[in-house]
């Protein structure tokens, strides 16, 4: 038979025992949303070869590329649109970004009329090597692309190893993308 | 005209600030060969997330990517790909997360039996809480309790 005064001090202690949970669950809820990213998707296609694809080059209507045209070195994919004010806004990191030359960047221009994509360069510049026009977005649907601005770091063997989605902002270069160029040994 | 103007502010107060994909602007409304065909696109693209919108349903959702992954979940029917089969096409491409209702798999024990599981420990909860109460016992014969 248990002690009275167990059963007592154990009543006492269950509100600050379930007040403690509580406000961990509270704690952790705060500590997951520090993210500012928390509402990007993870991609299914990170370590998977890039999927399959030929599109248009912008401005070049007859002009077809493949994925397989580009296997064989590594590439950024960045996902823009003229209607997309994120594109507008990290548009001047992927441009110090292709001054580097450390690989090319490759534009995925997504359900934009060819002439605003266009006028849209010629006003804000162009760091693109090549640009893919995406007109009616199936490409885009295998790549898993959802919104834009997305960019894409794909591997000289085809593999997509690293993605972000939203804009690029120096930090994003400096703390992820160049690290994974340090990783994947890209010079 | 008011009706629509209406619908437009309020669609417009909905769409989250932050929204990066791009509003149909050229929405073409798909045709369905038969109505057996329409009945089962509409119970498909009311299983699958819109992957922009979040809290959305595809069925529901005016963005662009809404409009092409529809047209998508169409075209693969009429490819003669079963229901399943679909799901995982988008599954491949988006991740889970297109799922409205999560598969049953380690990472979704916890959101699939969790409710259960709360369940469970409350019913413990009060079911020792009645029990403490019920005199089952003989009072002691001690009359110094004041209860």
């Amino acid at each position: 038979m248990s002690a009275p005064g167990s059963r007592s001090a154990r009543a006492r202690w269950l509100p600050l025992i379930v007040f403690g949970a509580i406000l961990s669950l509270l704690a952790a809820g705060v500590w997951l949303s520090r993210d500012p990213d928390r509402n990007a998707l993870p991609s299914p296609l990170i370590g998977k070869l890039a999927p399959a694809f030929v599109l248009p080059v912008l401005g070049e209507p007859e002009r077809l590329v493949s994925g397989d045209d580009l296997r064989g070195a590594p590439y950024l994919l960045n996902v823009w649109g003229s209607w997309c004010p994120g594109c507008r806004e990290e548009h001047a990191v992927i441009e110090a970004f292709a001054r580097t030359q450390r690989l090319p960047v490759i534009g995925f221009n997504w359900k934009d009329e060819p002439e605003d994509a266009t006028r849209w360069l010629a006003q804000f510049g162009n760091p693109y090597a090549l640009v893919l026009a995406d007109y009616d977005g199936r490409a885009a649907i295998d790549w898993g692309i959802y919104g834009a601005p997305e960019t894409f770091l794909v591997d000289g063997d085809g593999i997509i190893v690293w993605k972000h989605v939203g804009p690029m902002t120096d930090a994003v270069v400096r703390d992820q993308l160049l690290r994974q160029l340090d990783r994947l040994d890209i010079r | 005209m008011i009706r629509a103007l209406l619908l437009a502010i309020l669609i417009g107060l909905a769409w989250p600030p932050d929204a990066r994909a791009q509003v149909a602007a050229d929405a073409t409304p798909l045709h369905f060969e038969s109505a057996s065909e329409e009945r089962r696109f509409h119970r498909m693209v009311a299983e699958l997330r819109c992957v922009m919108c979040q809290n959305q349903s595809l069925a529901d959702s005016n963005a662009q990517i809404a409009h092409d992954l529809r047209r998508e979940v169409l075209e693969l029917m009429r490819q003669g790909m079963d229901d399943a089969a679909i799901k995982s096409h988008l599954v491949a491409r988006y991740g889970a997360f297109v799922l409205y209702r999560p598969q049953v798999g380690p990472a979704t024990w916890l959101l699939w039996f969790g409710p259960l599981l709360l369940l469970g420990a409350g019913g413990v909860v009060i079911w020792r809480v009645v029990a403490s109460r019920r005199p089952d016992r003989p009072l002691p014969p001690d009359d110094t309790e004041t209860w």
